[in-house]
């Protein structure tokens, strides 16, 4: 893909971001940061896609500890996040 | 699968993440938020299944099925048996050091996969796929020791306090400055032994980055990084030729950059003072003068007494309340009262416990009414018509040093002002001071009554004999 393309995305992208959470309550820091914590395992796809390509078992034994690693940090991390969430519910303000 | 199905479905797990960032920012689409969140990183992973990936880093193109896909899926299921345990059985006053364990495996993955992908460079390589790598590495191996030492530090294995040692700015600035030099060699010259001298030192600097920090400025670090893990996920996807990463990592960089900046401003802290503060901070003289003098200490009878003839009541719940699961037992407390006519409210400091919003969580948890919450802003001025203030296991968020000492490592971070209440009760374990170390003037305070032991413990007495009244 071309620079310019990526960079774009990459703009857009950091804009977005800062658009969704800037008006955030304090009593939901916790859960989103957990959230965005999630978000970040998709690292995962990343390391699915090195491991395919490994040649190595050097190469595959360090792939396939990011993916058990990237695994934790995707779903442990929107487990955890639904368990903080699951206490609110119920609750109207 | 065709590149541009494959780069659809990419785009609407992005999507979906946009809209979980957006979700998780109101309470009531909270809950659903996450749960789009995770639909968008399960649909990206089963994706990456279908699709035979295109010649990437040095590597000729892919074919289906991939190749150790039994491997692959083999990793994939230890993750889960060792994630979805740890996140379900987690207590919820353990959860804050799990999120950064989490970031921090994160961190680990991303460091890993650059380093996968280091290893296969070729000469065809660009100068900017080389750069990404070798940032994915710096930053992913920072994050990765980084949140082993939050962890650490919020688990308690080691001093909560900030650790300086002698002449550990210049340590700390020579450290960067070599991640920065070999960083520069490593990128000129393709080499594994310059790489893990690169690793070593970077997660050096994660260690020396956090360790200065005080433990109530934990969360802060943890979500810096959380934006730091977010950005090797960014770079990556550019090495990796994929969008969806560029677009995931970016949104949680940025995002958690803004959040840490929010979470900074509600403990009234800088930014900037959180994270090199520790670099001029100085060994605290807080031990010696004030061990000796007298405290006022009560029985339950007494707490139920005073509690009996007060028309207000505040409730400051802190980080002891979630020690001792006593959430139940405070809203059984609150029942009561209410049902003698007194006016209660939970003063809620927005740091209280060990994270933003931990308060919040867990008097939720136990169905305290939404609108017995009051925010700090609200309920600090209505502390001169309260008869008495509770404060259930929390200190650093009431301590007047915040206010009146300047030099102490809380000084300046707004605080719920109890000493405004008639009367104060402070319900604690023992006289050992907060999280940040801190000695608490109000302790010693005339019109302050303490009440020692377990936080449930003392509050199901002080209920027994409220009702024996």
């Amino acid at each position: 893909m071309d620079a310019m393309a990526i960079l774009s995305i990459f703009v857009l992208s950091v804009f977005v971001g800062f658009e969704v959470v800037s008006k955030v309550s304090s009593t939901l820091h916790t859960p989103l940061m957990s959230g965005a914590n999630a978000i970040h395992g998709v690292i995962l796809v990343g390391a699915i896609i090195v491991a395919d390509h490994s040649e190595t078992n050097l190469e595959l034994g360090l792939s396939l500890a990011a993916i058990v690693l990237a695994t934790i940090n995707m779903v442990g991390g929107f487990v955890v996040t639904d368990r903080m969430l699951e206490m609110f519910k119920g609750q109207k303000k | 699968m065709s590149r541009t199905l494959y780069d659809l479905i990419g785009l609407a797990a992005g999507i979906a993440f946009i809209l979980a960032l957006k979700g998780l920012s109101h309470p009531k689409s909270a809950r659903r938020g996450n749960l789009i969140g995770a639909f968008g990183a399960g649909l990206a992973t089963l994706v990456v299944f279908f699709y035979a990936s295109p010649s990437v880093y040095g590597k000729a193109e892919s074919s289906l099925p991939l190749n150790n896909l039994g491997w692959i899926l083999g990793a994939i299921v230890v993750g889960l048996i060792i994630g979805v345990p740890a996140a379900r059985r987690v207590q919820m006053t353990q959860m804050p050091q799990l999120v950064a364990l989490f970031n921090g495996v994160g961190g680990g993955a991303a460091a890993l996969v650059a380093i996968v992908e280091y290893l296969n460079l070729g000469s065809e390589a660009t100068t900017a796929q080389v750069v990404f790598t070798v940032f994915t590495v710096i930053v992913g191996c920072v994050s990765f020791s980084g949140s082993i030492i939050t962890f650490m530090k919020l688990q308690e294995l080691m001093t909560t306090r900030p650790v300086v040692f002698p002449a550990g700015r210049f340590v700390i600035a020579a450290t960067l400055a070599s991640v920065i030099g070999v960083g520069g060699w490593v990128v000129s010259a393709l080499g594994t032994t310059p790489l893990l001298v690169l690793a070593a030192l970077s997660l050096l600097f994660g260690v020396l980055f956090v360790l200065p920090v005080g433990g109530a400025d934990v969360p802060i670090v943890i979500s810096l990084l959380n934006a730091f893990t977010g950005l090797t996920v960014a770079a990556s996807g550019y090495v990796l030729d994929s969008v969806l990463l560029i677009i995931a990592g970016t949104l949680v960089g940025a995002s958690g950059t803004i959040l840490t900046r929010l979470m900074a401003d509600a403990m009234g802290r800088s930014l900037f003072g959180t994270l090199f503060g520790a670099f001029t901070a100085k060994a605290q003289d807080s031990a010696g003068i004030t061990e000796d003098r007298p405290v006022r200490s009560g029985s339950a009878d007494d707490v139920a007494i005073l509690l009996n003839y007060a028309r207000r009541v505040v409730i400051v719940p802190g980080f002891g309340l979630a020690v001792a699961q006593a959430q139940h037992t405070v809203r059984e407390l609150a029942d009561l009262m209410i049902s003698k006519g007194i006016d209660v409210a939970y003063g809620i400091h927005p740091v209280a416990g060990r994270m933003p919003g931990h308060m919040n969580v867990l008097l939720a948890e136990a169905n305290v009414p939404y609108d017995q919450l009051v925010e700090m802003d609200e309920v600090n001025p209505t502390f001169g018509q309260t008869d008495v203030a509770i404060v259930i296991g929390a200190n650093d968020v009431v301590n007047p040093a915040a206010k009146t000492t300047p030099g102490c490592p809380i000084y300046g971070m707004p605080i719920l002002e109890v000493s405004n209440a008639a009367n104060i009760i402070f319900l604690k374990r023992s006289m050992r001071p907060g999280f940040a170390g801190i000695e608490n003037e109000l302790l010693y305070d005339p019109k302050t009554m303490l009440l020692f032991g377990d936080a449930k413990s003392s509050l199901t007495k002080v209920v027994s004999a409220l009702k024996a009244l």
